[in-house]
């Protein structure tokens, strides 16, 4: 990863859920696309404002899911007919609907790890480390009461002057620049 | 606790509806983070916690003695022998995997109902479930008769080329309480992350500081990655639900697919399903009455929380009625002498007494709750959920002894007695389960403040009129 020097971005602090949402529609109305919304809960408005509107924890969780019933499936045919064969009464070695309850267990299980650590994953957490951390504001604020809206640096409309004007006409409580 | 009746003009009361509230009025964000997550960061620990830790530490000693006895003598110190070879461990096993079952039903199946008064106990309820379930997972590992063994039930390339065997209803119940366990804890950790970002934001000491750190993975409630949250908790949710739903009915397998009378009955699942909330139903009851207490609460887990869960209960304590009832009915509908002997003998035979205690505990004195008086007084539901988890506690005593001492030959006929090692195991897994949840109230936000903040007024986002309208005044 290179070394990131200079500024990260242009936070703006807004009050209220409402007021975030309006700025961030603006903002992507404008022509910023690299940006985000930090609220303290989830805000679904504000995802669409910055216009992601899709994500990939379902498919993830279900091909989890899938490989989790096909893993455990094929595990107790291959044990149970080839590996250990058991003869008990007389009952057939493939005896599948046995095998049906640990492959479900082995399902639910599979689907529901590839849910939780693929969500963490596609949000590249852990990341003890962020810029934003840096804002004295956003500490006190993002995971308390308060909203933000960021416009990195990284986009190609960002200037340090012309952004922050912009962030200003929504009558933010404070606009911060975030150094890296 | 003295008994509140809710009054005219009371601020809990909704104006429009009349109903109790979920949430107190006049909350904000920043007043629902302090109240919560100043229990957790406070340099002061009531002394009421240190005198609860002690007595719950001090029982819980109980099962350490007790286990470390059983491992240097055997399970001869049960009461267990023939012809009753299960006792008190999967009595206990049974009972405390059903206990579990409430904190995922209320964190999952209510989460996809879109019920909003499960935020403010989902939390203590979920961590319920993973104390729980580590108590009910003691039993299974140590009455397998050499515990130190109990890892060749898993399958795994061993250099004996042994396998364990897929078609025992024993080794799904392996596969069920371990996915059950992992499941919860993931789910319960997932919904802690934005809780832990809040905590490291809030904490005044380095320590603190460190630990909710890390323990928060560098959560800062980006919207994307609050989306991907969401779906990633609806998901787990989905999955929770039919994986609750399994975990007891695959514990009903173990009795079901035996032909002993008194086990054999396709009522099973779904009985032991709705018995297993009922009775989990009780212990969030338990929990919650003392912890509003105790924290003074009342604005968050309010008396409609207990009204509701008082309304769950009724239910299934229905169901588990009609489950009694269907085998009562069978034994005499299949014409089998032999099921016909069973309920007689489990009704009025020499152990009849744990019978109707299970009758009194379960479904008589829990009719009580179609008193609005009684659902809504934290005392009086403090005290029928102490009579459910007994009442619970009793259908497996009733289950597993009544069906095994006296089978189809008078001639292996036997009775069990439980020795105090029983009873030391049990008492001490009790003390476990108190100790491990003092410290989490302790140390964890034990109601989830980002859900709480989402039931806000001020939460949600106004149409783009109504707010340019605000500002323009």
């Amino acid at each position: 990863m290179p070394i990131r020097e200079g500024t990260y971005g242009l936070l703006a602090e807004f009050d209220t859920p409402t007021e975030l949402v309006l700025a961030a529609q603006a903002a992507y109305e404008a022509g910023y696309r690299r940006m985000d919304c930090y609220t303290p809960y989830p805000v679904e408005e504000a995802a669409e404002a910055i216009g992601f509107h899709r994500n990939n924890v379902s498919l993830v969780c279900l091909l989890g899911g899938i490989l989790g019933c096909c893993a455990m499936f094929g595990m107790e045919t291959w044990v149970s007919v080839w590996g250990y064969p058991l003869n008990i009464a007389g009952r057939p070695y493939y005896s599948w609907p046995a095998f049906v309850v640990p492959a479900y267990e082995w399902t639910i299980l599979f689907a529901g790890l590839s849910a939780a650590f693929g969500m963490l994953a596609m949000n590249g957490l852990p990341t003890l480390y962020h810029p934003l951390f840096n804002a004295p504001n956003f500490r006190n604020g993002a995971t308390t009461d308060k909203f933000f809206l960021c416009i990195e640096a990284t986009d190609p409309k960002f200037s340090p002057t012309e952004s922050r004007e912009f962030l200003a006409l929504h009558r933010p409580l404070s606009v911060v620049e975030v150094d890296y | 606790m003295a008994t509140k009746d809710v009054k005219v003009n009371d601020p809990m009361l909704d104006p429009i509806t009349g109903e109790v509230r979920v949430l107190a009025p006049g909350h904000t964000f920043k007043s629902v983070t302090e109240k919560i997550s100043r229990i957790v960061l406070t340099p002061h620990t009531p002394i009421g916690w240190f005198l609860g830790f002690l007595l719950a530490s001090g029982v819980a000693t109980l099962v350490v003695i007790a286990v470390t006895w059983l491992f240097l003598k055997g399970v001869g110190i049960w009461g267990i022998t023939q012809p009753v070879a299960w006792g008190f461990a999967i009595i206990n096993f049974v009972w405390w995997i059903g206990i579990g079952h409430a904190g995922t039903l209320i964190s999952a199946i209510l989460l996809l109902f879109k019920q909003t008064w499960r935020n403010s106990i989902n939390r203590f309820a979920e961590a319920m479930t993973i104390f729980a379930v580590v108590c009910a997972g003691l039993f299974p590992l140590i009455h397998v008769g050499r515990p130190w063994l109990a890892y060749w039930l898993f399958p795994y390339p061993n250099s004996m080329n042994v396998w364990p065997q897929f078609r025992s209803p024993l080794l799904w119940d392996v596969f069920a309480v371990s996915t059950y366990a992992t499941i919860s804890v993931v789910f319960w950790y997932i919904g802690l992350v934005p809780d832990f970002g809040t905590m490291r934001d809030r904490s005044k000491t380095r320590f603190g500081q460190y630990v909710y750190g890390l323990l928060s993975l560098g959560w800062r409630g980006s919207s994307r990655h609050w989306m991907r949250y969401e779906t990633a908790s609806l998901l787990l949710a989905g999955l929770a639900t039919p994986l609750v739903l399994s975990v007891h009915s695959v514990i009903s397998f173990d009795f079901a697919v035996a032909v002993l009378p008194g086990w054999h009955t396709t009522i099973f699942p779904p009985y032991f399903v709705a018995g297993a909330v009922y009775s989990g139903f009780a212990m969030v009851i338990t929990l919650a009455v003392p912890i509003r207490a105790f924290y003074h609460l009342e604005d968050m887990i309010t008396l409609r929380h207990l009204d509701n869960m008082a309304k769950v209960m009724l239910t299934t304590g229905l169901i588990v009625a009609y489950g009694y009832s269907m085998e009562v009915f069978m034994a005499w509908y299949s014409a089998s002498h032999w099921e016909a002997f069973m309920m007689w003998n489990r009704m009025f035979g020499p152990m009849g007494w744990s019978y109707w205690c299970l009758i009194a505990c379960n479904i008589a004195i829990p009719q009580l709750m179609w008193l609005r008086s009684v659902r809504i007084s934290p005392a009086r539901m403090f005290l029928l959920s102490f009579v459910v988890n007994t009442g619970m506690w009793f259908e497996r005593f009733v289950i597993v002894v009544t069906s095994l001492y006296r089978d189809f030959l008078p001639s292996s006929w036997g009775t069990y007695k439980a020795t105090r090692w029983d009873y030391a195991t049990f008492i001490g897994t009790m003390g476990l389960f108190t100790t491990l949840f003092l410290l989490f109230v302790r140390f964890l936000p034990m109601i989830p403040m980002s859900e709480i903040r989402m039931m806000l007024p001020q939460a949600k986002v106004k149409p783009e009129s109504e707010a340019v309208h605000e500002a323009g005044d």
